[in-house]
């Protein structure tokens, strides 16, 4: 039932307990052996033994992506090189990407975390996982195999793509578990009728999903076709990789590791922290991580916190599904887009006018990109073909500096919405709700 | 010879082919021909009209976007096969022909042809050297 019950349901003062003797550690270890907190904390006059109570981590100043961008790669370790086992890093679209180094015991608790989720999956000692994340420098393949071994169950790290071979292995092995994207799963789900294997011929009995939004629209579809109960998990390279936090059986919430990881919800514009049920950007700290410890990490990712105990018995703090980003950061078919990237794409196209309009939509359940341009006498023929030559000189343009397909509009001249100060560029009408 | 020939970006929404047309009747601008290339999401739409100066000058007041281009217009017998003798003549050349839209006029018997082809002037040298009519600006003040 419980990976580690004594972690995972622990009464609420023994938790506050134990989370304000870890951050205690864990600002001391990153105060005497960072130099970059260290200089965060002497700017404002702060010490680590200011921090007496738990409400005190307020005291302490946000990290955020850049912060980490300008350490890149191993700027912020707080123990030496020798202790560093493994390194991971976001895919660093908009330029340098961020770094996380694990020690071994990072490592350790970030197989406990994953351990803890796939129990509330239903795993035991003897399942199948199949994992189908992408093995590499993303955190996914390699966090849910981490969390494979320290249960001791058996992890197949088929990672992403190769269809044919997904379904051959979830028939031959009779995978108890798949691990990848929501979309992915979706589209496992999909091949597998299209392929005409029964669901009897497969064994799947749950599905950990997650790295990138998706909807209970979504959620019913890979359940039905593949059969398996789906649990959202959530995780972010800067500050572990997946395992942060995931749902148990009552999918109401995905239940923080909070003995590792302090989450706070803060208003993104004002810094101020809110309350449970409060919707604000959360920010994470790490109670345990000694490789790179990070004190209250913006996530930019927009939820909601729930203290209740889950029907499920764990105490732990959930978080509700992440309903959007606080920056203007665009998460498209798992990819980040930042607006600032289309519009150079934009640029590079002669005669383009500097006015456009991201639109994001998900029609059905793939996200779909309309980007407006408006009309200009250079770019405008009387001749349709140059007019499509136009559009599709656009969208290379943006595919070489994305990565996406995204659908071209040219509209008229000054129909676009001009805002004072910062242009409004996007809109997105995705519900995630 | 050839004639101009405005042509106008139009969204593909509500009103904007009317706003276009409104922008030309208040300028007691005639459209002596026209045609709508269209997509989805927006149309080309070509037109001959009495003064393109004017028109363009009023267009782009409004906000149009508008461009002057080059076009043949000819004088093709109203009767079956009387358009394929006229491509004859391009396709003999080899010359791809980028357009074309036709309308009648009360005012005569023949059909007339409005072309885009994709080398104007290959085009014309064709034309000069068949017996296919040819109509110049005046012509078209008359239909």
């Amino acid at each position: 039932m419980f990976w580690n019950e004594k972690a995972e349901c622990m009464e609420k003062e023994e938790k506050e307990k134990l989370q304000l003797e870890r951050l205690q550690e864990t600002v001391k270890l990153a105060y005497e052996n960072v130099e970059f907190y260290k200089k965060r904390f002497d700017e404002i006059g702060l010490k680590p033994e200011d921090i007496k109570t738990l409400k005190d981590i307020e005291k302490i100043p946000f990290t955020t992506k850049s912060d980490l961008r300008e350490a890149y790669p191993l700027g912020l370790l707080a123990v030496p090189r020798e202790e560093i086992v493994e390194v991971h890093a976001s895919s660093g679209t908009t330029g340098k990407p961020t770094v996380t180094a694990y020690t071994q015991n990072d490592l350790d608790i970030w197989g406990e975390c994953i351990a803890r989720g796939l129990k509330m999956a239903g795993a035991e000692k003897d399942y199948i996982i199949q994992n189908a994340y992408g093995y590499g420098l993303f955190t996914g393949g390699f966090g849910i195999h981490h969390g494979g071994n320290s249960m001791g169950a058996i992890t197949i790290p088929i990672s992403a793509g190769n269809t044919q071979r997904q379904l051959d292995t979830m028939v031959d092995f009779q995978s108890d578990i798949l691990t990848c994207t929501p979309s992915y799963a979706m589209y496992l789900g999909e091949s597998r009728e299209k392929a005409g294997i029964p669901l009897e011929d497969i064994n799947l009995k749950a599905g950990i999903h997650g790295a990138e939004m998706w909807t209970d629209e979504m959620r019913k579809r890979i359940e039905v076709s593949l059969g398996i109960k789906t649990h959202n998990i959530y995780g972010l390279t800067e500050v572990m990789g997946p395992g942060v936090a995931q749902e148990c059986d009552f999918q109401n919430g995905m239940h923080i590791q909070d003995d590792h990881f302090y989450p706070e919800i803060i208003n993104s514009e004002t810094g101020e922290t809110l309350g449970y049920g409060e919707k604000g950007e959360l920010v994470l700290t790490s109670l345990t991580k000694t490789g790179m410890p990070i004190l209250r990490f913006r996530t930019k990712d927009l939820t909601s916190l729930i203290a209740d105990k889950c029907e499920c018995g764990r105490t732990t703090v959930r978080m509700t599904r992440i309903t959007g980003r606080s920056d203007d950061m665009l998460k498209i078919k798992g990819v980040m887009v930042f607006p600032s990237q289309i519009e150079k794409a934009l640029l590079k196209v002669s005669g383009i006018s500097p006015n456009y309009m991201i639109h994001v939509t998900r029609p059905d359940i793939l996200d779909e990109v309309e980007v407006k341009v408006e009309a200009t006498k250079e770019l405008f023929s009387d001749e349709m073909k140059e007019m499509e030559r136009v559009e599709k000189q656009i969208q290379a343009s943006i595919r070489s500096e994305t990565g996406l397909r995204v659908d071209v509009s040219i509209v008229e001249p000054e129909t676009l919405p001009r805002s004072e100060g910062k242009a409004v560029r996007v809109i997105d009408e995705r519900n995630f709700d | 010879m050839a004639v101009k020939q405005i042509s106008i970006f139009v969204e593909n929404k509500e009103g904007r082919i009317k706003k276009a047309i409104d922008t030309l009747a208040k300028e007691n601008i005639n459209i002596r021909a026209l045609s709508i290339a269209d997509t989805t999401k927006y149309g080309i739409l070509r037109l001959i009209v009495s003064d393109n100066e004017k028109a363009i000058e009023a267009l782009e007041k409004d906000g149009f976007i508008v461009k002057e281009n080059e076009v043949i217009i000819l004088a093709v017998p109203d009767e079956p096969n009387g358009l394929n003798s006229t491509l004859e003549v391009f396709d003999e050349k080899g010359i791809n022909l980028e357009y074309l839209y036709a309308f009648v006029s009360s005012k005569t018997d023949e059909a007339i042809v409005v072309m885009r082809l994709e080398n104007m002037e290959k085009a014309i040298e064709a034309l000069d050297e068949s017996n296919v009519k040819i109509l110049d600006e005046d012509d078209i003040k008359n239909l």
